[in-house]
């Protein structure tokens, strides 16, 4: 009892588990490797993507990787607003409706003589507001982001049908519809692919860069901390979704223009190939973790394999089961890896207690705790 | 006892041999039947490298209604919480009806016939009452459908036993929190408990339902069952108990007949330790008045609260868990709105509900929950340190990485951090270097008023200390301090000032000078009401 002299103190400050710094604080080759595990797989995966497509025919040309960008161009642009709000640890799955209602309204305006300036204004705003009626939703009324944009997925599909029916408009100006065929001059980039490369660097400064990239982060991990801190959780998350109802109304426009026509269900079904792109990007569907090198990496991989695809006159339904299988891979890996984490953190836990239990000074000495006892 | 006599769970009875006794042979309640119904014995349970209790021991005899009692953090519910199953200890022994067992969950206890009554009931609201008592062993008929009618029948027999009128075929949406307890009461007795254990059960009753309460308890005793009644409130304990058992500290002090306690002898004996020096406490003179909270209430949850707290000054909210000192503080900050009343900062009203406000205005808030309200636990050091100072770290809108970094590292030295990298997620930090970092995050925008609640809640005795000390740098620098501490030893060696909060209302305020822990304890237990200067 005597020799049990070790103060208390001693046995806590003996479980801070990191030790003092070993190396420099400073050096982060090894938090980059971390960083961009995912982002590493998913070039690898593109590498493949690309070899694959290397040996079908007429898919290594430059006016081929025209036509990869054509194609994914809109579904790119949507990823983009949608991977900062799956970050923050939402959802919305009203995107390719929002794509198909400002191409109708789009049509419709200009068939009733709007210029078609003023009319594409319109249908921004048209986006925004959209974007606004699921945010309000989400954060002033606290539902659940799935099932508010669900809602909203069909609301404005059917808003879609019923303001244009069953006709089609075309006859857009052909300066505008131009845009959506042929690539940026002296290069072989689609307008749409361009536009996504801008808003891909605007979103990754925004993301990595600036602090409300970090508010959305924290938003992500610990809502509660975030709001602690002075980070307006519910004011940002509204912001995303008008920002998000926007940029696809955006996206509406370019889609009309490739097409040269507006019909009401133009785009109908793309909000999945939009969610697999952003969770093939790494970015976690519970929120917090990932980046927008992924999410533009996971497009491109995305791109090349349907193209591939399609060139190999595979049918419509395999490439489906290939994104499906994509979007399964980038939900399960990332989960079989952190439960392998957490079996390993439990077994180092558990041999950590069993030497804390061989510890001479866990067991308090007895003596005192007799002090109140009656005689 | 040798120091390796821990090995050998033999050498723990013997010093604990006298504690199961019935009191020096005079137990009334125990009379009848001198074979206790559960025995715990010497229970440890550390979490991390927190002791959370130390020696947990009490015996129960069939028949008895016995309290438990205690400041808050003296270990009640970790001992509740091991007769639950939901710990399980890490030594010690519990004996249960002669058998020496282990529980490895709340199955496994409610099959020995223990059951835990806790505060706030959780029943399925949509069910019946019955449904609720009999789910997942409801009485079946042919082809396994459930017999309703003879589960109806079965519930009505079990508030009969109990001496209640309750409609077993309502829904249980709807039913007072004295309702919900009675059916969970109805639950552990349809299996068969021997054991009832209730966690602060009358806090959130009205005086009728207590009474009623209490009936049922005697209806369980005629029963010979056990109940273990933990409570602060002390008349309750006198009106309902036999015996009692006092911890303190995480470590059983006595056991004793209710006749031959006194409140002040409780009390005294919940309090009671030398009060250590080690509190680096600088006497300062308190400037001007920096925040001002006037009326603040918030309906059902604080009331008319008024106090100031100067510059230059420590000011302790005190009170027990969930009088609503943590909830005045939130209001304070912003994080909840409050009804009606006004917060001041420098003689400027702050608007309602806003953190963004108050942080501008110079308050910081260390919250009582580091790991889900302090910190982003998956961030790294340095983005946790500078989560509410981004702004300020930006320029032209972009976060400027070295000036973050060189700011957590200069907190990191200053608050004496012991981290791996700045990189690495806080989570992987101990509790004291985790507390370390949020005050860090609030210290780094040089706060003029410091909110912290709890502040030392989970962090080993060498942090404590190096809190304790920042807190009194931090003072005789002029910043204002706002504390809320269960630890009455912190409250009294920390404060300049203590206001007692007792169901959300400030009953007392004692100086310095005037504080001790006996008047604190009976002003937080509603005992008296302390001399409001």
């Amino acid at each position: 009892m005597l020799s049990e002299t070790t103060p208390p103190q001693t046995a806590a400050s003996g479980a801070v588990q990191v030790p003092p710094t070993r190396r420099n604080p400073q050096t982060n080759e090894s938090s980059w490797r971390g960083l961009l595990r995912w982002e590493s797989a998913l070039v690898v995966a593109l590498a493949g993507a690309l070899i694959y497509g290397h040996r079908t025919t007429n898919f290594w040309n430059a006016t081929n990787f025209f036509y990869i960008g054509l194609n994914i161009g809109e579904i790119a642009i949507m990823a983009l607003p949608l991977t900062l709000i799956v970050i923050t640890g939402e959802i919305d799955l009203s995107v390719a409706s929002m794509l198909g209602l400002s191409s109708t309204l789009l049509g419709y305006l200009y068939l009733h003589g709007w210029p078609i300036g003023f009319a594409i204004v319109a249908v921004l705003v048209v986006g925004a507001i959209g974007g606004a009626l699921n945010g309000v939703l989400v954060t002033r009324l606290g539902l659940p982001s799935i099932a508010v944009t669900i809602g909203t997925l069909t609301l404005f599909r059917g808003l879609a049908e019923i303001i244009l029916g069953a006709k089609s408009v075309g006859k857009f100006p052909a300066t505008l519809t131009k845009i959506g065929v042929i690539p940026i001059p002296h290069t072989q980039i689609a307008y749409s692919v361009g536009c996504f490369v801008v808003l891909a660097i605007i979103y990754g400064v925004v993301l990595h860069a600036m602090p409300v990239g970090r508010s959305i982060f924290a938003i992500g991990l610990q809502p509660e901390a975030a709001h602690f801190s002075g980070i307006r959780v519910k004011r940002i998350k509204l912001m995303l979704y008008v920002l998000s109802g926007t940029v696809c109304s955006f996206a509406g426009v370019l889609w009309t223009m490739r097409f040269a026509t507006s019909r009401y269900d133009a785009g109908t079904g793309l909000e999945l190939n939009v969610v697999a792109i952003v969770l093939f990007g790494g970015i976690s569907i519970f929120g917090g973790r990932g980046s927008i090198v992924g999410v533009v990496l996971a497009t491109a991989v995305m791109a090349c394999i349907q193209q591939a695809l399609t060139l190999r006159n595979v049918d419509a339904q395999v490439r489906n089961i290939v994104t499906g299988v994509l979007l399964l891979i980038s939900v399960v890996l990332p989960n079989i890896a952190t439960g392998i984490h957490r079996l390993r953190e439990r077994r180092r836990l558990r041999n950590r207690d069993r030497l804390a239990h061989r510890a001479p000074d866990l067991h308090q000495p007895t003596t005192t705790t007799t002090e109140g006892q009656r005689a | 006892m040798p120091s390796g006599a821990d090995d050998d769970p033999g050498g723990i009875d013997v010093s604990t041999e006298n504690r199961d006794e019935p009191l020096d042979g005079h137990a009334s309640a125990a009379a009848d039947t001198p074979e206790p119904l559960l025995v715990l014995r010497q229970a440890t349970k550390s979490f991390g490298s927190v002791r959370a209790l130390e020696d947990g021991s009490i015996t129960l005899y069939p028949g008895e209604a016995h309290a438990l009692l205690g400041e808050n953090g003296a270990g009640k519910s970790t001992l509740v919480k091991i007769l639950a199953g939901v710990h399980q200890p890490d030594a010690g022994e519990l004996i249960v009806a002669g058998r020496t067992l282990v529980l490895n969950g709340p199955a496994a206890s409610r099959a020995v016939g223990i059951s835990v009554i806790y505060q706030e009931p959780t029943l399925f609201p949509d069910l019946s009452v019955a449904e609720n008592i009999f789910m997942g062993r409801q009485p079946l008929s042919s082809f396994r459908r459930i017999d309703k009618v003879e589960m109806r029948r079965q519930a009505e027999a079990v508030f009969r036993r109990l001496g209640v009128v309750l409609d077993p075929s309502r829904p249980a949406r709807g039913l007072s929190v004295a309702d919900q307890q009675i059916v969970e009461i109805a639950k552990a007795i349809s299996f068969d408990a021997k054991v009832i254990v209730m966690d602060e059960p009358t806090a959130a009753l009205t005086s009728v339902e207590v009474d009623r309460l209490f009936e049922v308890v005697r209806a369980l005793q005629a029963e010979s069952a056990a109940v273990l009644f933990v409570s602060h409130r002390l008349e309750e304990v006198f009106a309902l108990c036999q015996r009692m058992t006092i911890m303190r500290d995480g470590r059983f002090v006595r056991t004793s007949l209710i006749e031959d306690e006194s409140i002040d002898s409780i009390i005294r004996s919940m309090v009671g330790r030398d009060l250590e020096s080690l509190f680096p406490k600088t006497a300062t003179v308190p400037g001007d008045v920096a925040l001002s909270v006037e009326r603040l209430t918030r309906e059902g949850v604080f009331t008319d609260v008024s106090f100031d707290v100067r510059r230059g000054e420590i000011v302790a909210l005190a009170g027990l868990v969930g009088a609503g000192r943590s909830e005045i503080a939130r209001a304070i900050f912003g994080i909840d709105r409050h009804d009606a009343g006004t917060v001041r900062m420098e003689g400027k009203p702050l608007p309602n509900g806003s953190p963004l406000a108050a942080m501008a205005a110079g308050i910081g808030f260390v919250p009582e929950d580091r790991r889900q309200q302090g910190l982003v636990m998956d961030l790294g050091i340095d983005h946790n340190v500078a989560l509410a100072s981004l702004s300020r770290l930006s320029r032209n809108g972009l976060i400027h990485r070295s000036d973050e970094r060189n700011l957590a590292i200069d907190w990191a030295s200053r608050l004496q951090l012991k981290f791996g990298r700045m990189k690495n997620a806080v989570s992987t930090l101990s509790g004291g270097n985790q507390q370390k970092v949020v005050l860090a995050k609030w210290l780094a925008r040089h706060p003029s008023v410091l909110i912290i609640d709890e502040p030392t809640r989970g962090i080993d005795v060498g942090t404590k200390a190096e809190v304790h000390r920042l807190l009194d740098q931090l003072v005789s620098q002029g910043i204002a301090v706002l504390m809320i501490s269960s630890e009455l030893p912190e409250v009294l060696g920390m404060a300049d000032r203590v206001l007692v909060v007792h169901e959300g209302r400030l009953v007392g305020e004692f100086a310095r000078k005037d504080a001790d822990e006996a008047s604190i304890m009976r002003a937080a237990t509603g005992q008296t009401v302390g001399a409001a200067a």
